[in-house]
């Protein structure tokens, strides 16, 4: 069924009233040399079947490698139930309805997914989603600069050892609004940002610092003391985190002395497959007192006039609809179908479930450090406490390596020779709960034979 | 029909500006605004301390249906923002050229205060805008 609900007579007829030739002529304003014609690079239309059978093929090239990469998106089990009660007619929408109200369910579901977002993550109130983690995060500093009215500067610090590409997205989106990065180093010893690096800041204006845990390293970082410099100094506070080790760690809520002011990150963990970088959600909390800087919907909970329960958008003045250029982002909405699929996934899992999800993840990194240090020429990096990724240094490039085992199956990590040259060869590995420990051993006995024989040649 | 009282100085965009004994300008916004935006739920006063010029956003005045900035008749410094409208925004709607006042600047340069509307142009103005 086309979505298009004028037919050609109405258009005939619409164009008669205005006394318009066609609807080319609409767009006559538009000089020529802006205009486009076909889109070169675009192959012709395919039917379904033949897009299906391109994709069947292009999939069976991939095969089902062994996947042992994380480096910002994860591999979970998704229980089968989820995109089931997702793809069901009432759910099934990408986007905010217009006309919310009439939407009472969807309301009510983001409603649940903002509980348990700020549950997570020991705030007081969350958005509805955002795009992705990286947008999040950049939306979190442009926030941060609009809250903090104390600093004037627009100065934010980013460790170094925040993820790479969100530092990438934070210069795209935030840089062309005035707002400087400076970068904090991470420890070459322990893998992560130190209170000791930020001496150099005392006494500046600085208006926000960023803390990532686990950080891009998979190393945990000393939050407390992070937090409670920053507070001390007059900067805000935002937390990036992973909504899964949020069920074994401190939450952000909880950091330092008065724990930290924003909380965002990438919601990809829960429920959502890995597809190629996306789509996936964004998430973002913070204290009611920020409440109005905050970007994005926010579903809130009322009574009608008969004193029944209802869900309602809220704060919306903020938003672009009504406060145009001035409103708190000009680039949120929410991601309706996977923030569903998140909350079910939550929902089913309970909060026992996703603790036990994160304790199995930190329990297979470790075994599958342990079997990869013990490899002659691998050796573990950093020597503070993880979550589920780990960073090791090999003898040799890394890249040859990895391409050796993905011939036997195996995806073994992320390179980090592009963004982190100064480690030397380092490769970043990962192992979730969907790692079965005779699949870490088959990724050891393949890595050992790959050094050995790449030695021996 | 709003109030305009006699003894006070307007913007275009619906300040309203008194000069105090001590030399400082009080400002808030006009009985029509406040008609106008509807019930206030929220109110974001500026920072003492803070230098504005004439014609910048200094704080918003936030309804149910709309959030409006508040704009500096002045060049100078905030020294002072009125606190109560944090717990009672709804003061501005009571009282919007008494306890509504929203913010009290220091002029650099009183002459911008004495280029603002009198409250016969102010009214000039808002019936032209209605009509």
């Amino acid at each position: 069924m086309p979505f298009i609900p004028h037919t050609a007579d109405d258009i005939r007829e619409m164009l008669a009233t205005i006394g318009v030739p066609d609807v080319e002529a609409l767009f006559d304003e538009i000089p020529q040399a802006l205009r486009s014609d076909a889109l070169a690079s675009i192959p012709p239309a395919l039917t379904e079947m033949e897009v299906g059978r391109l994709m069947s093929e292009r999939a069976a090239r991939d095969g089902r490698p062994l996947n042992f990469i994380g480096a910002g998106a994860y591999e979970h089990h998704v229980p089968a139930a989820v995109w089931a009660i997702v793809t069901r007619g009432e759910f099934y929408s990408a986007y905010t309805p217009y006309q919310a109200e009439a939407s009472q369910g969807t309301l009510q579901l983001l409603y649940e997914f903002q509980s348990m977002m700020t549950s997570l993550t020991g705030m007081q109130v969350s958005n509805a989603s955002l795009y992705d983690g990286a947008s999040a995060v950049a939306e979190a500093c442009l926030m941060a600069v609009r809250a903090n009215r104390r600093s004037k500067s627009a100065r934010i610090l980013l460790p170094a050892a925040l993820n790479p590409t969100y530092r990438e997205v934070l210069a795209a989106i935030a840089g062309n609004q005035d707002l400087r990065f400076e970068t904090l180093p991470y420890d070459a010893r322990g893998g992560c940002t130190t209170a000791a690096s930020l001496e150099k800041y005392r006494g500046e204006d600085i208006t926000a610092m960023v803390i990532q845990q686990p950080n891009f390293f998979g190393t945990l970082e000393e939050v407390d003391a992070l937090t409670d410099f920053a507070h001390t100094a007059g900067m805000l506070v935002i937390a990036v985190v992973n909504p899964t080790s949020l069920a074994l760690l401190k939450p952000p809520g909880e950091w330092g002395v008065k724990g930290v002011d924003i909380v965002c990150g990438e919601g990809q963990p829960l429920g959502i497959p890995l597809s190629s970088g996306g789509p996936y959600f964004g998430f973002m909390t913070t204290r009611m007192e920020h409440v109005r800087q905050m970007p994005g919907r926010i579903v809130g909970r009322t009574v009608d006039l008969d004193g029944k329960p209802g869900y309602t958008l809220t704060l919306q003045a903020r938003e672009q609809h009504i406060r145009r250029s001035k409103a708190t982002s000009n680039i949120c909405t929410n991601q309706g179908l996977l923030v569903t699929a998140g909350t079910i996934y939550m929902a089913l899992l309970g909060a026992q479930g996703l603790a036990s999800v994160a304790a199995s993840c930190m329990e297979r990194s470790a075994q599958l450090v342990d079997a990869l240090t013990r490899i002659p020429g691998v050796r573990l990096a950093f020597d503070r406490p993880r979550f589920h990724e780990a960073v090791l240094l090999l003898d040799r490039p890394v890249a040859p390596v990895l391409e050796a085992l993905a011939a036997r199956g195996i995806v073994g990590g992320y390179d980090l020779a592009t963004h982190y040259p100064a480690l030397g060869p380092a490769l970043l590995t990962c192992a979730t709960e969907t790692r079965a420990p005779a699949e870490i051993d088959a990724y050891a006995r393949a890595l050992g034979e790959v050094l050995k024989s790449a030695a021996a040649a | 029909m709003s109030k305009v009282p006699a003894e006070l100085r307007f913007l275009k965009s619906h300040e309203w500006a008194r000069l105090e004994a001590d030399g400082t300008v009080t400002v808030g916004i006009s009985d029509h605004a406040q008609q106008a935006l509807g019930d206030l739920v929220f109110v974001e006063v500026p920072e003492p301390g803070r230098r504005v010029v004439a014609g910048e956003a200094c704080a918003v005045v936030e309804s149910v249906k709309a959030a409006s900035d508040v704009y500096s008749p002045v060049n100078g410094e905030i020294v002072a923002g009125n606190a109560a409208l944090g717990g009672q925004p709804e003061l501005i709607n009571q009282e919007p050229y008494g306890s509504g006042w929203i913010m009290r600047v220091r002029p650099e340069d009183k002459s911008q205060f004495a280029a603002m509307l009198d409250a016969k142009a102010y009214e000039a103005a808002l019936a032209a805008e209605t009509h």
